[in-house]
């Protein structure tokens, strides 16, 4: 009833041609935005803020970064951790050896790196392919942690190799309260997602899921499948870059290595799995699944005044008992299933 | 019926605000699953069950202690969670001990912000033992350095008062906690002229083959195991299948509990770890076995734990706190429950000596602490214990206290450096 597009008539290239061809879509998607910008940091909580939200959105956007190589282009990356290490601790060291560096800039510089080490280590995607490039990505995940654990220089010669985040100002605006870095990393994030989507939807895009789809095929019809792949990389890396740093100053307020373990790797490759591969608003849905269903088992089971032992140990069981059962349900991840959704919604209450 | 139950709601709210006004609230992000939980569970249940014996005689001068968990799985991201989740409960939190040195390094530049005080039991970051520069934090008893300057001292009087010309292999997990100890152990090889070989162990250190090789090769006197979780038994059974004798390592003390010797059965005999409990029994841990166990409140699942090196560093973690507590309301009032600022001063003006020790009936569990603002850590002394084969003892029968004047001048550089970039200056707090 609400969900139907009965009269929506599209009568030019551009309409026909937008992100989301629905009119509810639009506005509910704008209604989000102006929400969470406008309403949220006054009212919610800064717990809610700073614990829940920013989290929320740094993994949504790494997720991105994974989904744009794995879901996009079809190359299976386990060294997303890696790619945020570089761009954390490259953003680090311009604001810590630049003096007076914008933020902002130092952000994008980090991605930058992160972007380089990414061709870097994308290479050998143009000869091997599916578990075997995984196992090559594995290197830049040891690689990445192996450097920073060993060169001083890169820490700053800090002896335990942990370092505290400089402080985020812009302008002489200090963001330093969870309301102004809620904004500052929706606003960010959001920008990115915009980009990406719009990156997936031109020829750019075209061309990594032609790759994805057949490799040979896509050579065939004119596509460099080097030039394809390597901006893949690059492209992907430069968002885990930005997440990383965004990690780093804006959530824990520390840059470590051990932060950007292979355990985060593999829990943003969860994230992607259950969101849905190849989907902007599956990199968002499975961020959310993997970050906030375990804080709010968390609640939930301290709130029924369980014993914390028995109640840490369920929470694991029910978290791995819905992974499975998501699966199952729609193993195209919790995107496909918004989709089939929609497909009801817009039929109902008369569906054929 | 709405109106019913906003009245309950109401009342509910009511009665719960009085309970938290005579209340003093610690919270306790735990780690009760993972890879750690070994550790996790021994610590907080000591404090949980200390916490229980001292409300069940009424409180600190008719203050109940309450207490919150949060399970963190020794993860930062969470531990940051749970930090401002617990911050912000049941009236506030006024001391928080998360027992894991990335979410400390996490919360770290929250808690002056928020005015809650942070202990961290044995861990690092150890320049925080200056309160000039980190008010609120307390790496209480002892700290990484003042440990790694223990242990070389203990071999050194092993050794006949001098380690010349001996070698010295410092076996590390390779991360910020391994990495730690360095500077102290630097400084200590150049001036006693001991040779230093530093070999990293890639965490989690489930294969060390290569390494003992090569501690095969390099002969040395002694090994120092700065290792955490796994790593720790593999290390000894890989030692004996190597034959290197056991009672030549030296364990720091997070190898050193039942956790880490019983998986290597009859490999861990002999081996030998830092403490700073003195294993056995005593008349505080009877009480928990007689007051808190007996009446089905006691947190381990496992009453053969009670004791246990873990549990009983928990337990020495809950008398620290409840006496801070008592201390801060010697000042502040007594009866009354304290602020997250008045208590940070009852850690900085603890005094626990032989005497208070005995009333609480804990001699000689742990060192006499006395901190100040200047040292935070407020004893630094250490002990040496050894895997009988069945349970650990304690083989040095004084406390050992290292090099203080070293640890002091690197404490104060690494601290001011802090304060440098982050444009603190140094001053005691009131």
């Amino acid at each position: 009833m609400l969900y139907r597009e009965a009269g929506q008539f599209k009568t030019t290239y551009e309409t026909d041609g937008q992100i989301l061809p629905i009119r509810q879509d639009r506005i509910a998607l704008l209604a989000t935005l102006a929400v969470a910008t406008l309403v949220l940091p006054f009212v919610a909580t800064p717990y809610f803020l700073s614990a829940i939200l920013i989290p929320f959105l740094i993994f949504s956007l790494a997720a991105l970064g994974l989904n744009i190589l794995t879901g996009y282009c079809g190359q299976l990356s386990l060294g997303t951790a890696a790619f945020m290490a570089v761009g954390a601790f490259a953003s680090w060291n311009f604001v810590y050896r630049i003096p007076g560096l914008p933020i902002l800039a130092a952000f994008a510089l980090g991605g930058l790196c992160a972007a380089l080490v990414g061709i870097a280590f994308g290479l050998p995607s143009l000869r091997i392919r599916g578990f075997y490039l995984a196992a090559s990505t594995l290197a830049t995940q040891f690689f990445v942690v192996w450097c920073l654990t060993k060169i001083p220089a890169l820490t700053g010669g800090s002896a335990s190799g942990v370092i505290t985040a400089q402080k985020i100002e812009i302008l002489g605006y200090g963001f330093d309260t969870p309301q102004r870095k809620f904004v500052l990393v929706l606003l960010i994030v959001s920008f990115m997602a915009l980009l990406a989507k719009n990156m997936v939807r031109s020829n750019v895009g075209r061309s990594w899921m032609a790759v994805r789809d057949m490799d040979v095929a896509a050579e065939v019809i004119g596509i460099r499948p080097m030039r394809t792949k390597l901006l893949a990389f690059a492209v992907s890396s430069f968002y885990c870059g930005v997440a990383g740093a965004l990690y780093a100053f804006a959530y824990l307020g520390t840059v470590e290595p051990e932060a950007y373990s292979l355990d985060l790797s593999f829990r943003i490759l969860f994230m992607i799995i259950i969101g849905g591969v190849g989907s902007i608003l599956g990199s968002f849905l499975g961020a959310a699944f993997i970050v906030l269903l375990p804080v709010a088992l968390n609640m939930l089971a301290h709130g029924l005044g369980l014993p914390t032992n028995v109640a840490s140990n369920l929470e694991l069981m029910v978290f791995g008992a819905l992974i499975i059962f998501f699966l199952i349900v729609e193993p195209h991840g919790l995107a496909r299933l918004w989709q089939i959704g929609k497909e009801k919604l817009r039929l109902w209450p008369f569906p054929h | 019926m709405q109106l019913k139950s906003l009245v309950i709601g109401a009342l509910l709210a009511a009665s719960a605000t009085t309970a938290f006004a005579q209340s003093q609230f610690v919270a306790l992000p735990s780690y009760r699953v993972g890879p750690y939980a070994s550790g996790g569970s021994g610590f907080y249940g000591g404090i949980i069950d200390y916490f229980n014996l001292v409300n069940q005689a009424g409180g600190v001068n008719g203050v109940k202690v309450t207490w919150e968990e949060c399970e963190t799985e020794y993860n930062p991201s969470r531990g940051v969670e749970c930090y401002e989740r617990l911050k912000t409960s049941q009236g506030g939190a006024t001391l928080v001990e998360p027992l894991s040195t990335g979410i400390a390094y996490g919360i770290l530049d929250r808690i002056p912000q928020d005015k809650i005080p942070m202990t961290m039991l044995g861990y690092g970051r150890s320049d925080a033992a200056n309160g000039k520069v980190f008010p609120y934090v307390f790496p209480l008893i002892s700290s990484y350095w003042s440990q790694a300057a223990a242990m070389v001292k203990y071999l050194a009087d092993k050794n006949g008062g001098s380690l010349k010309g001996k070698k010295i292999v410092h076996l590390y997990h390779d991360s910020a906690f391994g990495k730690e100890p360095l500077p102290v152990l630097e400084a200590l090889a150049k001036q006693q002229g001991f040779e230093l070989v530093k070999i990293p162990v890639a965490p989690p250190g489930s294969e060390q083959q290569a390494q003992w090789l090569q501690i095969r090769q390099a002969r040395p006197d002694h090994v120092i195991l700065w290792g955490w979780g796994v790593m720790n038994s593999v290390a000894i059974k890989t030692a004996q299948r190597n034959g290197f004798p056991r009672d030549k390592i030296l364990g720091v003390w997070w190898a050193g509990s039942e956790e880490d010797t019983v998986p290597s059965g009859d490999a861990a005999k002999g081996y030998t770890a830092m403490s700073f409990n003195t294993p056995g029994n005593y008349p505080v841990l009877d009480d928990i076995r007689k007051k808190v166990y007996a009446g089905g409140k006691g947190n381990l699942s496992d009453q053969a734990r009670i004791g246990s090196v873990y549990h009983m560093r928990g337990v020495t973690a809950g008398i620290l706190f409840v006496e801070a507590m008592r201390a801060a309301q010697e000042k502040y009032g007594k009866g009354k429950p304290v602020t997250g600022e008045q208590l940070r001063w009852g850690l900085e003006n603890l005094n626990i000596d032989a005497a208070r020790q005995k009333a609480i009936g804990a001699v000689n569990m742990f060192p006499t602490v006395k901190t100040s603002c200047e040292d935070h850590e407020g004893s630094g002394a250490v002990k040496v214990q050894q895997w009988d084969g069945k349970k650990w003892v304690a083989i040095t029968p004084n406390w050992i206290v290292g090099d203080r004047a070293l640890v002091k001048q690197l404490v104060d550089e690494s601290s001011n450096k802090y304060a440098a970039e982050k444009k603190i200056t140094p001053a005691c707090m009131k």
